[in-house]
């Protein structure tokens, strides 16, 4: 599997390099404001603003084009002037979509995200009404499609070089908008965290709003070069969202934004060339070589945040399982040792019988195995010893660590009763649960709020910490 | 002034002079109005009508000498912000447009971090402080902001014992520098001890002035006596007339 | 050209990297892409008036058509049968489009329709694949085809509740990951799609991009199936759902089955966007779903009106939209129909009777109107009330004391101007008349009126007093927004509060004179 993979990998061309390159410099630029969208919970203002450029693009093609026929510029100019075009015609529409989307909601007294979806579908629609109207006439020469699709685009080369078009226009943009991040780091940071304080601040929290529009609006219509209105949401969204399932520090999650972008979009490129025919060659197609790079990386940035989403280190679903898993184990071990404890405090005969354990996780309703596992890893940390006969005792250090968990439990249950009218067998439901995390510093403070009882509601004495 | 929420009113006719200088005390029933008169003031909620001077000044003219410390509730605690960005995020004013974050500027931060018993807790990403650090953590971001007004919205609310006493710490501070603030709070044990002067308000201003001579059970009565029922539901017409 | 203009289309379209080599290929010979190779593109168009790809549709277009009166006579007399099936279709997917998306945008989740209509699209493929691969020839099958996007619609929308619950990323960034990463995927499987040996995938289109014109009667006799059982479960559980879409917590803690109320929900919205995609295409179905109930919003504040609303704006939508359409060949139905509703959207947001801009801007002119009568009439009253010697003037005597503006306008703070407008308005309602150069008097019901407004003032201040402690000097401040809306009953609560006679007048409990009340 993995040698075919690598097999059919071999095949990279210096083509392979200029679409795998333009995608990532394109999904690297996409990532910084769509970052910005995600902390401010506006993503689906990315949806909203890359169909909406649908309009401004033609526009532009209008715009250019009707310039051209009416004499005023060349071919040559047309070709230069249309770029420019096309950047103020998605930044006016984009913006002209936000500032219609706050309108509606503000005049309508909608929700947002209803005023979104009636604004951005009835604006691409129109999109779609020009196009057939004027941008389908056979008059418009659409070799002005600079940019074509993203492997005939990195055919394109600058004249004289051998760089794609596609890597110096996103990868402009890619540092233009780094640029805007460096600059602006501090407002657009505190416009996005509490906008109330920075409006009273004295920095325009609306301005920065309506600026990152226009930026993602520009970005949006560069990337259409690469993938496509649709999945250029992706590339807004998913890196950033992946980062912050790995870090909480903002500047980690914005240079892991980049750097998941850029990984999306070249493994998104070696997955097309490789999986497809994997997949399908075993199905029985085997004339299906690739599929659209577009789609994969956008599939592959899924991907990458599924795999963020169960293994993540703190946050990731594995992680939780593996603490809640651990916690679990502890509190089997803790409830063996009170019960140990008690056991020697009642008896004074040190040895217990065999099937103490057992009978703990009976009563707790602790998974048997669970409570095996606990008991191992006592018998290794030497809180208890097992006798030849199979019976369990404290050790020193064991019968310490019951103590202040016994302690712990004791306290509470004065401290309950003390303070809520409970009666007596209530107290110790509660107290079981929560003496697991009642550490030394809390003990110390409910036993000065208590003036040191020694007994405990049920006539139990609370054991005293052995370094007092 | 008269400030409406939704178009209706929700306070009538308050008006107060704050004196400098001191501790005070905005007490009231849930749907006073306590928290929408701080609002107003800081030009957060529309005014019907009316308006707020600040040292004599429009607040627009004043808004560096203004520092507020909003309700938990009104951040997403999982941006991924660390305790000591959410402070120098009161400096961001003062450090302009372009200019980075020198640690000069960092330095302050932790300081008043160091005021509210936070020094430790810096790194830390806010949503791993408990409910009192981060409540302390807002009242950290007023002080860098050195302003002569502080208002605060319920800061004391929900928080533990030694946020309470932090806080306090700080509000003493404060008054002894000639600072003044205006604090909504909701815990009537601890207003005589806690402030020099208080605001009653249901509604409209029941009273105010000194904390000994105001804070009585007879106005207590009349704050907490239930709403007025005709001025709920003319407010409520009013809302829907306009 | 025809590269030329699918290049324009494949990018715009986000299938842009559909077929590389082929490209590489088309670039060298300079002959056409392939015509297979932009099926996708026109999922995304609605074709009304062919079967065919664009690139046909133009060369088509340059033919002579028939004047657009006698296509109109034609379309419009349902003449043909074809005419009357896809009018049908469409109308009877806007209707329950309108109907359940109600739900959802007062459920505050208007987009997911959005998220559904794009997850779609695997579906589709995979069914294809599916269905040609058990058997050859029968991978178009609708139902088939309809139960695959159905499937995939509903993960897409399970996706995005699961990591809004179980991750720390928030519903929005949830929704646009789910939607692009889904729509990615069908993305690559229809480039497979269309290699399929034998798998006509040109075909495909046809089924799958809202392709109205080529709907027929059996197609629209399953829609009309499917909408009816929507509808029918709809209105069965239009109470649970108005609670659920109201107040979830509450709903739970009354013992509604909250989750199966949602499962329901979202299984109706799914099937709702699935069909509807047939009509409109799968990126503007989301707008079926909100524009509707969004624009009835406008007119009613009852939810059962605003369902019926919405079903209303939805089939009008679709109709005219369908209609229109038809009428220009070049017209994509899809776009047409979302754009008739949200021409709806716009008139129902100018003159909506509950909510619109205008009636809403024509009370706020009704009321500064209203308020500067009252304020006249106080001011009048007033001015008699300090010239009579009796505390307050009788009837007559406010009728016969003749008023000077120039008197009058010391009353407020107002300038000569506005109290000649406000006269002049007075004096066409009735309450005024003009006795001399800037002499007026109060009529009959003028005098009535003033009376009457000087009382509810007076009792209204007293009450601010009495019960609201509110200083003498601050009482004035807002009375005359307040005068309008003191009603009879809320007036007899303010007599029985202050133990106040009726009809008699107060005294002013502060000074009337001057412009004190600012």
């Amino acid at each position: 599997m993995i040698q075919e993979f690598f097999h059919l990998l071999s095949g990279w061309s210096s083509l392979d390099t200029a679409i795998a390159g333009s995608a990532a410099l394109t999904a690297m630029s996409c990532a910084l404001p769509g970052a910005w969208l995600v902390l401010r919970k506006h993503s689906m203002m990315g949806d909203a603003l890359s169909h909406s450029a649908l309009p401004g693009v033609v526009l532009a093609f209008l715009v250019a084009v009707g310039m051209r026929q009416a004499g005023w510029i060349s071919s040559g100019q047309q070709d230069a002037l249309l770029q420019m075009f096309l950047f103020a015609g998605a930044v006016l529409v984009g913006v002209g979509t936000a500032w219609l989307t706050e309108w509606v909601q503000r005049l309508g007294r909608l929700e947002s995200g209803a005023s979104l979806g009636v604004v951005f579908t009835a604006v691409f629609a129109l999109g779609l009404l020009l196009i057939r109207l004027d941008v389908d006439d056979v008059h418009i020469d659409v070799d002005c499609v600079l940019f074509g699709i993203i492997e005939m685009a990195a055919l394109d080369t600058i004249p004289g070089t051998s760089i794609p078009e596609p890597v110096l226009v996103n990868g402009a943009i890619f540092v233009l908008n780094l640029l805007l991040t460096v600059l602006f780091y501090k407002e657009l940071t505190l416009a996005a965290f509490d906008p109330a304080l920075a409006t009273s601040l004295g920095i325009p929290a609306r301005g920065i709003h309506y600026g990152l529009m226009a930026i993602t609006a520009m970005t949006v219509v560069a990337a259409f070069t690469t993938v496509g209105s649709i999945l250029v949401i992706g590339l807004l969204i998913i890196p950033s969202a992946t980062a912050l399932m790995f870090s909480e520090r903002l500047m980690v999650v914005l240079g892991l934004s980049v750097g998941i972008a850029a990984l999306s979009a070249v493994l998104g490129h070696a997955l097309t060339l490789t999986l497809p025919r994997m997949i399908f060659s075993r199905l029985g197609y085997p004339t299906i070589e690739d599929a659209g790079t577009a789609g994969m990386m956008s599939v592959t940035a899924g991907m990458l945040f599924v795999i963020a989403l169960v293994f993540a280190p703190k946050h990731g679903i594995v992680s939780k399982l593996i603490h809640r898993f651990r916690l679990g184990l502890k509190i089997a071990g803790d409830d063996l040792l009170g019960l140990l404890f008690r056991i020697e405090e009642q008896t004074a005969a040190r040895p217990t019988d065999v099937s103490v354990p057992d009978l703990v996780a009976k009563q707790n309703g602790i998974n048997r195995w669970v409570m095996s596992l606990s008991v191992r890893s006592l018998l290794r940390g030497d809180f208890i010893t097992r006798q030849a006969s199979g019976e369990l005792s404290l050790t020193d250090r064991g019968r310490e660590s019951a103590k202040s968990l016994v302690r712990a439990h004791r306290l509470w249950e004065a401290y309950m009763a003390k303070h809520f009218e409970l009666p007596d067998d209530h107290l110790h439901e509660t107290a079981h649960r929560v003496e697991h995390f009642i550490d030394d510093a809390i003990q110390d403070r409910l036993q000065s709020e208590l003036k040191s009882p020694s007994k405990d509601p049920h006539g139990k004495s609370i054991p005293r910490r052995s370094d007092t | 002034m008269t400030v409406a929420y939704h178009r209706r009113p929700v306070i009538w006719d308050v008006d107060y002079d704050t004196p400098a200088g001191e501790l005070i005390a905005i007490v009231g029933p849930n749907g006073a109005g306590k928290s929408t008169l701080i609002k107003a003031a800081l030009d957060l909620v529309p005014k019907v009508s009316g308006d707020v001077r600040v040292f004599g000044q429009p607040y627009e003219d004043q808004r560096e000498r203004v520092a507020y410390v909003p309700q938990r509730t009104s951040v997403d605690w999982d941006f991924p912000v660390s305790a000591l960005d959410v402070v120098t995020m009161g400096l961001y004013g003062k450090i302009g447009w372009f200019r980075p974050v020198t640690r000069k500027w960092r330095k302050a931060a932790r300081e008043a971090l160091d005021r509210v018993g936070l020094a430790d807790f810096a790194k830390r990403q806010i949503s791993q402080l408990s409910g009192g650090q981060q409540q302390r953590v807002f009242l950290a971001r007023a002080l860098v902001q050195e302003a002569d007004l502080y208002l605060m919205d319920e800061p004391f609310a929900g928080v533990d014992a030694a946020t309470e006493r932090a806080i306090l710490q700080v509000l003493r501070d404060l008054r002894s520098t000639g600072k003044t603030a205006l604090v909504v709070h909701h815990d009537l044990q601890t207003v005589a001890d806690y402030f020099d002067h208080v605001l009653m308000l249901n509604m409209r201003l029941v009273a105010s002035g000194p904390t000994a001579e105001v804070f009585t059970e007879e106005n207590l009565r009349r704050t907490y006596g239930g709403r007025l029922a005709l001025l709920d539901q003319v407010g409520t017409r009013l809302a829907e007339g306009q | 050209m025809a590269t030329r203009v699918v290049g324009v289309l494949l990018v715009l379209m986000g299938v842009g990297s559909l077929v590389p080599r082929n490209v590489e290929a088309a670039r060298r010979s300079g002959v056409g892409v392939r015509v297979s190779s932009i099926s996708l593109s026109s999922l995304r168009h609605p074709n009304v008036e062919t079967g065919h790809p664009h690139i046909l549709a133009i060369q088509q277009n340059n033919t002579v058509s028939p004047s657009l009166v006698s296509r109109l006579s034609r379309v419009l007399s349902l003449r043909d049968y074809n005419t009357r099936v896809v009018l049908l279709g469409t109308t009877i997917l806007g209707i329950t489009a309108g109907i359940v998306g109600t739900f959802m945008l007062l459920r505050k989740r208007a987009l997911v329709g959005d998220v559904v209509g794009h997850s779609a699209l695997p579906g589709i493929a995979i069914a294809f694949l599916v269905m040609e691969g058990l058997s050859p020839g029968t991978g178009k099958w609708l139902p088939g085809l309809l139960l695959g996007a159905f499937a995939f619609g509903l993960a897409g929308a399970v996706t995005v509740m699961l990591i809004d619950k179980f991750s720390r990323i928030k519903a929005d960034a949830a929704m646009a990951m789910t939607l692009s990463v889904f729509y990615g995927l069908g993305a690559a499987l229809f480039t497979i799609v269309q290699r399929v040996p034998g798998g006509n995938a040109a075909g495909l289109k046809t089924y799958l991009n809202g392709k109205t014109a080529s709907l027929v009667a059996d197609d629209v006799w399953l829609f009309v199936g499917i909408a009816t059982v929507v509808l029918v479960l709809a209105m069965l559980f239009m109470k649970e759902l108005t609670i659920l879409c109201f107040d979830e917590q509450f709903a739970a803690a009354e013992g509604w089955p909250v989750f199966w109320l949602d499962t329901l929900l979202i299984g109706l919205v799914v099937t709702v966007t699935i069909v509807g995609m047939q009509s409109v295409g799968l990126i503007l179905v989301v707008a079926t779903l909100i524009i509707p109930p969004a624009s009835a919003r406008f007119w009613t504040d009852d939810i059962r009106l605003m369902t019926l609303g919405a079903g209303l704006v939805g089939g009008m939508s679709s109709f005219f939209g369908t209609v229109i359409s038809a009428l220009f060949p070049r017209m994509a139905a899809g776009a047409v129909i979302v754009l008739t509703g949200a021409s709806l959207f716009a008139l129902s947001l100018l003159f909506g009777s509950k909510r619109g801009v205008l009636v809403h801007a024509w009370q706020q002119r009704k009321l500064r109107h209203d308020v500067g009568r009252v304020d006249l009439l106080r001011a009048c009253f007033e001015l008699v009330e300090h010239a009579v010697s009796d505390p307050i003037p009788t009837h007559e005597e406010m009728m016969d004391h003749e008023i000077l503006l120039g008197d009058l306008v010391s009353m407020r703070a107002w300038d000569l101007s506005t109290l000649r407008r406000l006269v002049a308005v007075a004096e066409k309602d009735g309450l005024m008349q003009h006795t001399g150069d800037d002499n007026w008097r109060l009529t009959e019901t003028g005098a009535e009126e003033a009376r009457r407004i000087a009382r509810n003032h007076r009792l209204w201040e007293m009450y601010l007093m009495q019960y609201a402690h509110i200083a003498p000097s601050h009482v004035d401040r807002d009375a005359d927004l307040i005068e309008h809306v003191l009603d009879p009953e809320l007036i007899a609560e303010l007599e029985y509060q202050l133990d106040h006679p009726e009809e008699a007048v107060p005294v002013s409990s502060h000074a009337t004179t001057g412009s004190s009340s600012g």
